[in-house]
């Protein structure tokens, strides 16, 4: 029998258990979405950094959020050095523009090599073009559709 | 050849322009419906409204013939979206694109743009060697091989004048080719050759060791 480790059953606390999964993580944009997402990675432990070329849009976050909050461009290389790049594990590109977002993927993914790499885009044939060149993408508008889609015809 | 233009700014038109004069077939691509009319007044039909990054648009314009693929707006972003789609949606031999933030260069050859115009570095450059106190005009640069061909002024306070060639602490890589000087035939320097003021030498040189170049002449 394989004993598996539980944060509920285990000697660690459960701190340091999430300590030990914690990630590294790089935000652009602090839209609704970016906002959103670095408060849940933040309050579930993880290191978030979230980057926005309007000091205003950090207004978002929560009043309670330890990660950090760096204004800069996710395009520009030394930006991102300055939100730490090179130490994350992931980085996720949500700002409003599919071509800002799948600029600054590609630069984490091929520049700094990202192991996890996620953008978002809006132009679902775009998304195609940048997934068969190795891109993670999400088109909400393919899942907002297919969402939307699915409520119409649930019983 | 069949050329399609991304960016209907100036960039774009005199680009046009001269490339309809030199007889290629050529589409602009522009978002702004007032600019495509104005290269309709102007040009004829070569001008399609439409978002260059967006596939069907690239689709309607015939992409997938096009033998050379330029995105010239001022938005980096844009310029590499759109040459990546031409690239591998539609499979253009040739893109090349405008890069404004000197930064993005080296990125884009990276991203497998094939060719890369970095305007602001270009517009420095040339303000740079016009500036009166510039000795050192670029005539040639060979970006791939990085090599250049360069003209050094030998101006007054220049540590070079009255020196001979040997005496001279060039760097490894750098050869003076030519020495022009005023009512003479231009020569090639030797070791013994000595420097005088106001001459000009014409000068190959690997791009790293141009600043030693540049100091071992003037200081």
């Amino acid at each position: 029998m394989s004993w598996k480790k539980h944060p509920a059953v285990s000697c660690y606390s459960e701190k340091v258990y999430l300590e030990e999964k914690a990630m590294n993580v790089v935000i652009m944009g602090c839209g609704r979405v970016g906002a959103q997402l670095a408060s849940i990675m933040d309050s579930e432990g993880h290191k978030v950094t979230v980057l926005d070329i309007n000091g205003h849009s950090f207004r978002r976050l929560p009043p309670d959020f330890s990660g950090t909050a760096l204004l800069g461009d996710g395009t520009d290389q030394e930006d991102l050095r300055k939100a730490d790049i090179e130490q994350a594990d992931a980085f996720v590109a949500v700002t409003e523009g599919d071509n800002r977002n799948v600029m600054a993927a590609q630069i984490a993914r091929h520049i700094f090599n990202i192991p996890k790499v996620i953008c978002r885009i809006y132009d679902p044939l775009r998304k195609g073009v940048y997934e068969s060149l190795g891109i993670e993408a999400i088109s909400p508008t393919t899942v907002f559709a297919q969402l939307l889609k699915d409520r119409l015809l649930a019983e | 050849m069949y050329i399609v233009i991304i960016g209907g700014g100036s960039v774009g038109y005199y680009l046009c322009q001269s490339l309809l004069k030199e007889g290629h077939e050529v589409l602009i691509l522009d978002k702004d419906a007032s600019k495509c009319e104005r290269f309709g007044d102007e040009l004829g039909s070569v001008c399609i409204r439409g978002d260059g990054c967006e596939v069907s648009t690239l689709a309607d314009a015939g992409v997938n013939r096009a033998d050379v693929f330029i995105a010239t707006t001022n938005e980096d972003e844009d310029n590499l979206v759109s040459c990546q789609m031409a690239k591998h949606k539609f499979n253009v031999p040739r893109t090349i694109a405008r890069v404004n933030n000197p930064k993005n260069e080296e990125i884009f050859k990276k991203l497998g743009i094939d060719c890369t115009i970095g305007v602001t570095n270009l517009i420095l450059k040339h303000i740079q060697e016009e500036l009166p106190s510039h000795p050192l005009t670029h005539l040639l640069t060979m970006a791939e091989e990085g090599a250049e061909i360069v003209e050094i002024k030998v101006e007054k306070n220049a540590i070079a004048a009255g020196k001979a060639v040997k005496d001279l602490k060039l760097p490894k890589d750098s050869v003076l080719a030519l020495l022009i000087r005023n009512g003479e035939k231009p020569k090639v320097p030797t070791d013994n050759t000595v420097i005088h003021l106001d001459d000009r030498f014409i000068a190959l040189t690997s791009m790293e060791n141009e600043e030693k170049l540049r100091k071992a002449l003037v200081g």
